[in-house]
């Protein structure tokens, strides 16, 4: 159009472009969480692993000036939060759910703390590949901006279904999160493969991390994450520990954090903080629609704290 | 578990306090070597709000004489009296900043109530004869700034779309919406200013996706109300559309697209204050100024800012410190409803405290309060 707007488009765009931008940091730490769950161990703290995987990330990004050692890093920082985590937790009578609530105000205040002088300077971001070039429309190729981590992130999901099912590890993770006494039964230690599970969940959670300081929003600050993390949480309970699931999840709760701002700037005003809030009434919704009293959440791996 | 905030002072003032404690009341007003405590809501280097006032407190440091002592991410509630407390107590304190708007009833009434030989100084508050005559605050009329952040936004865009990601529909910021739109209608009448509202005072999130969204609604010059522009700077530049800055100078992440903005000037008003109460006069208890008294200040001009947009906003400046002053809010003032707001014949000047009050989106603001 003559003026460069897109009128009511601008919508349905934003949602599509929304669902690409926002989902990475949900859907990275969803299925790290879906390891852990499914191994049978709940660790409540990756939102402090996201926040410090962002701070991390953005911090080695820009004294190293490359942004995919910051992604490592902040890779191995959310590792080793999820030993820490997954340490503790093998100690007898600790409650997994009580020391994930620690560790998310550990990771989120060590993560202030340490990131305090990276508010001001700019670290060197992650590329985006353009998969915009078919459009003369700026608008899509702009929403069409897609980062390497969210592809990979949906390339794992179905990878990790695959796995869950067909291979031994995805097995012996099943096997700890359903019975620990087959497990053990089997010669295997159930508290190594949690430790390993919590690890490689704390590594995702922490590369979600990364995607938050280093590509969208794009810079550290301690409202970063504003909740992602442990949304994201509570996101694998209503995917059903699947991570298929995880993924539409993901892309859901993106789009319907970008409808708030979309319907206000094509003057769709009244209401907007209830538009705002549409990701948790859809969390809710959710919620509501799947609970019951009667039976045990399907798909609930039988070993973890909330279900036995 | 905010380690951030557990400070020296924090971990003393457990047993510290008690022994100090009795020796509180005696200190002098403004002995020789004068301690200034400053608070912030925030972290100091957020290129915003808290930053503004760290700038302020550095302009303090350079004076001989003076100590100044700085708490950040103090939140507004009894944590800042505590703060307070161990500020006058451990470090002498004898004038007193806590900066972010939440500070200033209860708290900071209480602590002066409670040190009455200690002089407060708060920012946004509204002080008024029922408060202790050693509190005071301060504010300034930033929208001058923002009116001229208008006239050059208004001039460097191509599509007259403006946009403006703001926090919270609270009179304070729909002031700042209001004289941005009305200044850059001055120099071109057709021009709109889209107002996202994010909710809150720092959802990077939000704001990245309001700056996107009026972007992809033409929008091609955008200024912000939150407490850290960083995010709508960075990102709308990424996206090639021009930022007019908020509370700091923000050029530094956005050389290019930065055209001007509106900023705080408490690094000229500060010493002021220090010079009013070393020469014996006080600090008047309910202080307001703009432009003129320079506690607002307007960024300098971005290279893509045009020589005419520079004479437009340069003349518009020199209106506000003329001796007369110029008043943005006019009468038959029209808001986005139709409704007129101010009628006509009368004047709304600076100081007039119905503006403090204000709860509508002029004609041009495309957007709602609630």
């Amino acid at each position: 159009m003559a003026d460069g707007s897109i009128g009511l488009w601008t919508v349905p765009l934003a949602v599509l472009g929304g669902a690409i931008r926002v989902s990475t940091p949900f859907l990275f730490v969803s299925l790290g969480e879906c390891i852990t769950e499914r191994s049978g161990r709940i660790n409540l703290g990756l939102e402090g692993t996201l926040v410090m995987g962002a701070m991390s990330a953005y911090g080695i990004s820009y004294l190293s000036g490359s942004p995919w050692l910051g992604v490592l890093a902040a890779g191995i920082t959310g590792a080793l939060l999820g030993a820490l985590h997954a340490g503790i937790c093998s100690l007898p009578r600790v409650n997994d759910v009580a020391v994930g609530i620690a560790l998310m105000l550990f990771g989120t205040g060590l993560a202030f703390y340490l990131g305090k002088p990276l508010i001001e300077p700019t670290a060197p971001r992650l590329p985006a590949i353009d998969f915009g070039w078919w459009s003369d429309i700026p608008q899509v190729r702009a929403a069409l901006r897609i980062n390497v981590l969210f592809l990979i992130g949906v390339a794992l999901a179905p990878i990790l279904y695959w796995a869950f099912r067909t291979t031994r590890w995805g097995l012996l993770i099943r096997t700890a999160g359903e019975s620990s006494d087959a497990a053990r039964a089997m010669g295997h230690s159930v508290l190594l493969i949690r430790l390993r599970a919590t690890m490689v969940g704390g590594f995702l959670a922490g590369i979600g991390g990364s995607f938050l300081s280093l590509f969208y929003p794009g810079s550290w600050n301690e409202g970063l994450s504003s909740g992602q993390g442990i949304t994201a949480v509570a996101l694998v309970i209503f995917a059903r520990w699947d991570p298929l699931l995880c993924l539409w999840a993901s892309l859901a709760f993106g789009g319907a954090a970008a409808l708030g701002p979309a319907l206000q700037s094509v003057g769709v005003t009244s209401g907007y903080h209830l538009f705002n809030a549409a990701p948790y009434i859809l969390t809710l919704a959710i919620m509501i629609i799947t609970c019951s009293p009667k039976r045990t959440l399907t798909g609930a791996p039988a070993e973890l704290s909330i279900t036995r | 578990m905010d380690f951030g905030r557990i400070s020296r002072r924090h971990l003393l003032q457990g047993g510290a306090a008690l022994t100090l404690g009795a020796a509180a009341g005696l200190r002098p007003a403004l002995a020789a070597e004068t301690t200034i405590g400053f608070i912030y809501v925030g972290s100091r280097d957020d290129y915003g709000y808290n930053q503004a006032h760290a700038q302020g407190a550095a302009a303090l440091k350079k004076i001989p004489g003076l100590k100044v002592v700085e708490e950040e991410k103090v939140p507004e509630t009894d944590a800042v009296e505590k703060t307070i407390e161990s500020m006058i107590n451990l470090d002498g304190a004898t004038l007193l900043f806590p900066t972010s708007f939440g500070y200033y009833n209860p708290h900071m009434i209480k602590m002066a109530t409670k040190y009455p030989k200690l002089r407060f100084e708060h920012c946004g508050g509204l002080w008024s004869d029922k408060d202790p005559k050693n509190a005071g605050s301060y504010f300034g009329y930033i929208d001058e700034a923002q009116y001229i952040s208008g006239i050059v936004a208004g001039l460097t865009s191509k599509s007259g779309k403006l946009g403006f990601v703001a926090a919270k529909p609270i009179p304070q910021v729909l002031r700042n919406i209001n004289a941005f739109t009305l200044g850059a209608k001055s120099v071109n009448p057709k021009a709109t200013t889209q107002v996202i509202f994010t909710g809150d005072w720092s959802m990077p999130v939000k704001e990245a996706e309001a700056t996107n969204s009026l972007i992809d609604q033409g929008v091609d010059v955008l200024t912000c109300h939150v407490d850290g522009p960083k995010t709508m700077v960075e990102n709308a530049a990424r996206r090639g559309a021009f930022v007019c800055g908020y509370h700091t100078n923000q050029s530094a992440l956005a050389p290019k697209a930065y055209l001007t903005g509106a900023e705080w000037n408490w690094e000229a008003l500060y010493p002021k204050f220090v010079k009013m109460i070393a020469a014996g006069e006080g600090i008047p208890n309910f202080y307001r100024g703009g432009l003129k008294e320079e506690i607002v200040k307007v960024s300098s001009y971005g290279e893509a800012v045009s020589a005419e947009a520079r004479k437009a906003a340069d003349d518009a400046k020199a209106k506000f410190l003329s001796a007369e002053g110029f008043a943005i809010f006019k009468g038959g003032l029209v808001d986005n409803k139709g409704k007129t707001v101010i009628a006509a014949g009368t004047d709304r000047g600076q100081k007039d405290p119905e503006l403090e009050k204000m709860d509508y989106l002029v004609e041009g603001v495309i957007g709602a309060t609630s």
